[in-house]
């Protein structure tokens, strides 16, 4: 709006240019009004500077930055595990390009994630060849057992449900795979099971802390 | 070292070929054997890896000489791995486990006897099968584009160079003019296997035809369809063969650089092809003057970060430069315009694996095989509700029947077979009338389905057709891109409709509702994504409407399970 109507002037009355530079004044602080959100602040997690590092010499290694952004995001997700606000504004200032446009990008693909995953991410594959064998009703009894639904992730921390496109082990359908461990011919009944494999991992792992 | 000219190549096929002769039967010596053992995706989830590990430590042990282990690529029999095949014996054992792994080396290796309660049994006759030959899973089989997945150790360039790797490459570059390739790959009447079955050879001139000093060829591995695997089995199995193909297209067209575009899910492909990649340079079968001509020819990788639409070309080539996967309009063709506004040529994987055999054995040989307007073969992954998960390649012209009772082996627990989905989310079913039917590109259309990109997927009696249809929907809702509104609002629409149907909360008018927005998507849909996407609604209707009907009229009728949570956001992904 602001826009238009400066140019309308400009038109029509011949304003000088301090009154011109007026209106610009006042669009630029219509722009700079305080905002909720402080984008100079950090959201959530900090990471150490390391981190930062090892992607910029990731980005400064590429012999060109031209239609690299995918590339650099996978990176980027590899480095921090996943996307925070945070690494893509850095992303975007490093490219010299609009932080939307990374976003657009972030969000588009289902690979990317902004949110940080639990410490076992629990894959259920949907593929259709899954899903005729009663992937459907495996995946129902995670969420009932763990009490999330997919994409989430439950209070301690431990579990992430997440539904998967074919892992590439039709074969085996229904397949669960936890972290990089596949489990094939899953049954709803072996659903506890493979749960309480990973939760007494992480008693044994607290008792041994503890001793 | 670098090879120069088509002689040094013979050269090394000839050092080469002691690698796998006790593979091709050629002569034993002595106590010789070798253990190939499946390393592919399916197999590596169940173990192989570890039966690889057991078998190495046990041979160490028993200080066997002269025994190698080879991990291949896959077999195509992933409902019975891990595989594991010892030759020249030529024994094919089933499920073996990595406890299975003692057995296999003390009664086999050592004294010869082949372990019968790893044999494969054939559940018709009830009877031990000891050879690959004998199985009735391979009888009907042709491997063309599979010619060396289960056979050769995907990361050793050298056994792919033995089986006569590389010289369609070489004799092209050396021997032919860019006309005459394009030539033979028009005559072998090969079509396009990543769904379109776009004649091949054609594609390449258009490309050559355009005027432009930079051009790409681009390998699309980015295979989304769920259930079907046959493009990573082939990265998997053969990586060499789709280099050599991409390099041999690529001077046809005129292009010097190549891209392969792969899912980044497909780690141990990915893992294959930087090796197979890596070899071939330092062999100089990439790189610069390539068998000493004047041809230069380098490939990339660039990762996919899960979109279905990036299958699509166009919306591939936008995710190439590190956008959004959203596709375009069609013309100008990626063969105009593409990769960078340069002129470009998008290629299946499985298209490409065809072309070295093409090059070497003729186009007359290739077009033996099939019907009269698809020759060749195609390469299925079968899956769902039937005995023989796995991997298949026939010929063209065979009939489904032959592929899910003789091949397949039939439905499991004694249960009756319902339908049969062809080409993914895109396609139809394909009910028990269709099933004589020979299948090509054409005759899949005229049924309603369509060939895709090979996935099969076998519903049973109890599979409900709506719950089928009603899948594949929030499949396509949550994948399509949202850049045009009958794709991003109306996907959600049917989806919505669909739900409610099988929550049993619709009428009879929401029945042709559904029928009428299917078929408005069809037609005014932007890309091949969502115009095909009420396809698997409008084939069930046709062939099952009673069961769209039962979940309306019948107040019994049991009610769909779904794990549906509705989003607020209109089909954005979440
Ligand atoms: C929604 C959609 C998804 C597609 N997915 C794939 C795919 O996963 N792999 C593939 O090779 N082609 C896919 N295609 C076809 C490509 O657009 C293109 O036709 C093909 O890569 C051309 O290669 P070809 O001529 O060798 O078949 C898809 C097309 C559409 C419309
Ligand atoms: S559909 Fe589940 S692994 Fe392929």
């Amino acid at each position: 709006m602001q826009k238009v109507r400066i140019k309308f002037h400009i038109e029509r009355k011949n304003y000088s240019w301090q009154i011109i530079y007026k209106y610009f004044e006042k669009l630029v602080n219509v722009m700079t009004k305080p905002q909720d959100i402080d984008v100079m602040k950090p959201t959530g997690q900090e990471f150490p500077k390391e981190k930062y590092d090892e992607l910029e010499a990731f980005i400064n290694n590429l012999e060109t930055t031209k239609g690299a952004l995918i590339e650099i995001l996978h990176k980027a997700q590899e480095i921090f595990r996943y996307l925070p606000r945070d690494v893509q504004l850095f992303i975007a200032r490093k490219l010299g390009i609009p932080g939307a446009e990374v976003f657009g990008v972030v969000s588009f693909y289902s690979y990317f994630t902004t949110k940080p995953g639990g410490k076992h991410t629990v894959s259920v594959c949907m593929g259709t060849a899954c899903f005729v064998r009663g992937a459907d009703k495996v995946i129902e009894k995670f969420k009932e057992v763990l009490g999330i639904e997919s994409n989430e992730t439950t209070e301690d921390g431990l579990f992430t449900i997440k539904d998967v496109r074919c892992i590439g082990a039709c074969g085996l359908a229904p397949v669960v795979m936890v972290d990089g461990k596949v489990y094939g011919r899953v049954k709803v009944e072996d659903v506890d099971g493979i749960i309480n494999t990973y939760r007494k991992q992480e008693e044994q792992n607290a008792d041994k802390v503890l001793r | 070292m670098q090879i120069k000219s088509l002689d040094e190549l013979y050269e090394l096929r000839q050092e080469s070929t002691g690698k796998i002769a006790l593979r091709l039967h050629m002569g034993t010596s002595g106590n010789a054997k070798t253990i190939m053992v499946c390393g592919g995706t399916g197999c590596l989830a169940s173990d192989s890896d570890k039966v690889i590990k057991n078998l190495e430590l046990i041979i160490k042990a028993r200080k066997l000489e002269g025994t190698s282990i080879v991990r291949t690529g896959c077999f195509g029999f992933c409902e019975q791995g891990p595989i594991v095949k010892i030759e020249p014996d030529n024994v094919f054992y089933v499920r073996v486990g990595p406890k299975d792994a003692k057995d296999l080396v003390d009664e086999h290796l050592m004294k010869g006897n082949r372990v019968e309660r790893l044999l494969y049994e054939d559940p018709q006759k009830n009877e031990k099968v000891h050879t690959q030959e004998e199985m009735s899973f391979y009888k009907k089989q042709s491997r063309v584009a599979l010619r060396n997945c289960g056979l050769i150790n995907p990361e050793d360039i050298y056994e792919y160079i033995a089986l006569g790797g590389y010289e369609a490459l070489g004799k092209a570059l050396t021997q032919m003019s860019r006309d005459q390739v394009i030539d033979i790959v028009k005559k072998s009447g090969l079509r396009g296997r990543g769904g379109g079955g776009f004649p091949t050879g054609l594609k390449w001139e258009i490309t050559k035809s355009q005027q432009s000093n930079v051009k790409f060829i681009i390998c699309n591995a980015d295979e989304g369809d769920p259930g079907a695997f046959m493009d990573r089995s082939i990265l998997e199995g053969d990586p060499h063969s789709v280099i050599e193909a991409m390099a041999i297209g690529a001077y046809a067209i005129g292009a010097n650089k190549g891209i392969v575009y792969i899912r980044a899910e497909y780690p141990l492909a990915i893992e294959r092809l930087n090796t197979a990649l890596r070899q071939a340079r330092e062999l100089g079968l990439l790189g610069k003057n390539i068998f000493g001509t004047d041809f230069s020819f380098d490939i990339t990788l660039k990762y996919g970060a899960g979109a279905f639409v990036c299958g699509e070309e166009t919306a591939l080539i936008n995710s190439c430069e590190g956008k959004r996967g959203e596709p375009n309009y069609k013309p100008p063709y990626p063969a105009e315009e593409g990769y960078w506004g340069h002129p470009t040529c998008v290629n299946n994987v499985e298209t490409f694996a065809n072309i070295p055999v093409i090059m070497t054995k003729g186009a007359e040989w290739f077009a033996t095989m099939g019907t009269e307007k698809s020759k060749g073969t195609k390469v299925f992954a079968l899956a769902g509700k039937i005995n023989n998960v796995g991997l298949v390649e026939v010929p063209m012209g065979i009939t489904l029947r032959e592929i899910i009772f003789d091949i397949g082996g039939g439905i499991p627990n004694g249960k009756k077979f319902k339908a049969v989905q062809t080409g993914g989310p895109s396609g139809g079913v394909i009910t028990e009338q269709g099933l004589d039917t020979p299948i090509d590109y054409d005759s899949l259309l005229e049924r309603g389905s369509m060939m895709g990109s090979g996935g099969m997927i076998v519903m049973d009696e109890d599979d409900n057709m709506v719950n089928i249809a009603k899948f594949y929907l929030e499949f396509t809702m949550d994948e399509a891109c949202g850049r045009c509104g009958p794709g991003r609002i109306g996907t959600k629409r049917l989806f919505e409709m669909l739900h409610n149907i099988t929550a049993g909360k619709a009428t009879m008018a929401d029945l042709d509702a559904l029928k009428q927005l299917a078929y408005m998507i069809k037609d005014s849909a932007l890309c091949g994504l969502c115009q095909t996407a009420p396809n698997p609604v409008i084939s069930t209707m046709k062939h099952f409407w009673h069961e769209y009907v039962a979940f309306v009229k019948d107040v019994d009728h049991p009610r769909g399970e779904g794990r549906y949570t509705p989003k607020n956001k209109i089909g954005m992904k979440s």
